[in-house]
């Protein structure tokens, strides 16, 4: 029995800064996505909504707000909340519903309206919030644990800013390329070194942005894919939104501190590791099936650590796999082909979906200068605050 | 007038001077630690439960990794918006004893040039801010042998 959904569409609403509803954005690429699919909004059975609360309170960002602006049409509807995973379990929600036969077809939509500066946790006083007490205690930014990643990096491996500046240089190269990208100009490694230091030793450039942007996908059984005329629709064969592993070792958004490893050893794999395990598990794929990879870089230094939790290569050996030029276009495995969030942005419930859309358009071969020949296997990563793990596998 | 000190958070750590330590606590069934502490059950997936009972956690440990914050952060972090922002750093510490990572801001004074990974550091009293009636107080990282 097959475990595969088809992505019959995907759409996107370019990302940037706006200044308008998430609603807008999200409407948009859900219509893009239905017209992709050559789908009436009436043909879907289900509705899922990744849900950011940033932005309004968690009702208003609710599925149901998708389905009212595109029209009260009674599609079953969820909503899910996974931080930066949101997208990722809002496709695993409709997948299970569609291999469960519960419905044939679905949409899974994403939108989100940044506000300016850094990200901040909802108001109040809520000391029982460890998101809350980072910011209150320490000040403790999301750039603060970018900045401690990547100075971990390049004490343990002896990575360089250096290395971490050649990350932009290939993602914005790939960003020009890309019309649904909110920077879209090729950067240097030095723009990048002139560039301030916002938490040491990361620069603005090397940290992305928050952005405004939408992004949807119909996902269907593969029985409804043929009958709608698509007979080698883009497949996800996996979705990982897997949990860490107590003792979780590695100070994770938006803790203050680590798991103790004093009763327990600390599992063999660190979380991110686990995450595209799983992921490779569920699809009976390896790390060398892979045609191309999107990763989260929320930081230049990120994304060389998620190059060693995917296995594309050995741990400690990911600047080098930057340096080979193995990550990027005609390299043995080109990471964020999209341009990725350095040229994005974070829009956040609405990019693990985007991940998708770039994994969906490289896989038909429709992705126009940004093309990666010959792709067939693609994997997207993701991790979102407060331990939720996000890997999607899509084949075709 | 002289102003209330209270803890920023209640619990988290007790002391002064050189009596100064962090406060976790342990499960007396499996020994995990936990910080910040975890007073309703223990998080250990092996473990049947035990009391968790508070502990002062060590004193000293080394830097797993450290940075800075170069700009304002946004509330809750309470700072002067009148005011020049003072950038500080942040450590990651590494308590070798309770095989734990502790976040926490640099003593004042402490940058990121007089840092590096694996050096030691310990716990001191530290002040986050303070208003009209009270000095809110927390824990700082500073690395050994540096008086204040």
């Amino acid at each position: 029995m097959t475990k595969d959904v088809a992505v019959l569409g995907a759409g996107m609403h370019p990302w940037g800064k706006w200044g308008r509803s998430f609603v807008e954005y999200g409407t948009a690429a859900a219509r893009a996505a239905l017209a992709d699919a050559g789908l009436d909004w009436r043909d879907i059975g289900s509705i899922v909504g990744a849900d950011t609360v940033r932005c309004g309170y968690p009702g208003h960002v609710a599925g149901a707000t998708f389905a009212k602006a595109l029209g009260w049409q009674g599609a079953r509807v969820s909503s899910v909340y996974a931080a930066c995973a949101s997208g990722a379990q809002a496709i695993a929600a409709a997948r299970a519903q569609i291999l469960a036969g519960l419905v044939d077809v679905a949409l899974v939509v994403g939108a989100d309206a940044a506000p300016k500066g850094f990200f901040r946790p909802a108001g109040g006083e809520r000391p029982d919030d460890p998101d809350w007490l980072r910011f209150r205690l320490l000040g403790a930014t999301n750039p603060t644990y970018f900045g401690l990643y990547a100075r971990r990096r390049m004490a343990e491996h002896g990575d360089t800013p250096e290395d971490f500046a050649l990350v932009k240089v290939k993602n914005a190269a790939m960003g020009a390329l890309n019309p649904y990208a909110r920077y879209r100009k090729r950067v240097t490694a030095e723009e990048v070194a002139a560039s301030a230091v916002v938490a040491d030793p990361l620069r603005l450039l090397d940290i992305c942005a928050t952005s405004d942007g939408g992004a949807a996908l119909v996902l269907a059984g593969l029985d409804f894919a043929h009958r709608h005329g698509v007979s080698r629709p883009v497949r996800i064969r996996a979705v990982s939104t897997v949990t860490p592993r107590f003792p979780n070792t590695v100070l994770d958004l938006p803790d203050i501190a680590t798991d103790s490893a004093v009763a327990v050893a600390a599992p063999g794999e660190p979380f991110r590791s686990s995450i595209a395990r799983a992921a490779y598990e569920e699809a009976g794929i390896g790390p060398e099936d892979l045609s191309l990879a999107e990763v989260y870089d929320l930081s230049t230094a990120l994304e060389l650590q998620w190059y060693e939790d995917l296995g594309l290569c050995g741990a400690g050996e990911g600047a080098k796999l930057l340096r080979e030029g193995a990550t990027a276009p005609g390299g043995r495995i080109p990471v964020n082909a999209s341009g990725g969030l350095a040229s994005f942005g974070e829009a956040v419930p609405a990019q693990a979906i985007a991940q998708v859309c770039e994994l969906t358009w490289q896989l038909r071969g429709t992705a126009g200068e940004r093309q990666i020949t010959g792709a067939h296997v693609g994997i997207s990563a993701n991790q979102g605050l407060f331990g939720h793990g996000s890997s999607v596998v899509a084949v075709r | 007038m002289s102003r209330t000190r209270t803890p920023a958070v209640a619990g988290w750590f007790i002391g002064d001077g050189d009596d100064f330590r962090l406060l976790g606590t342990r499960c007396s069934s499996c020994a995990s630690v936990f910080f910040p502490r975890e007073d309703v059950h223990c998080r250990n997936p092996y473990c049947i439960g035990g009391l968790l009972e508070e502990v002062p956690l060590s004193r000293k440990g080394h830097i797993w990794s450290y940075t800075d914050g170069r700009y304002r952060p946004p509330s809750p972090y309470v700072s002067n918006p009148e005011l020049p922002w003072e950038p500080y750093a942040l450590i990651a510490v590494e308590l070798a004893a309770e095989r734990i990572v502790v976040l926490g801001q640099a003593a004042p004074g402490i940058t990121v040039a007089d840092l590096t990974v694996g050096m030691e550091v310990e716990v001191v009293p530290g002040v986050l801010h303070e208003d009209t009636e009270t000095t809110w107080t927390t824990w700082y990282w500073r690395p050994t042998g540096v008086r204040a």
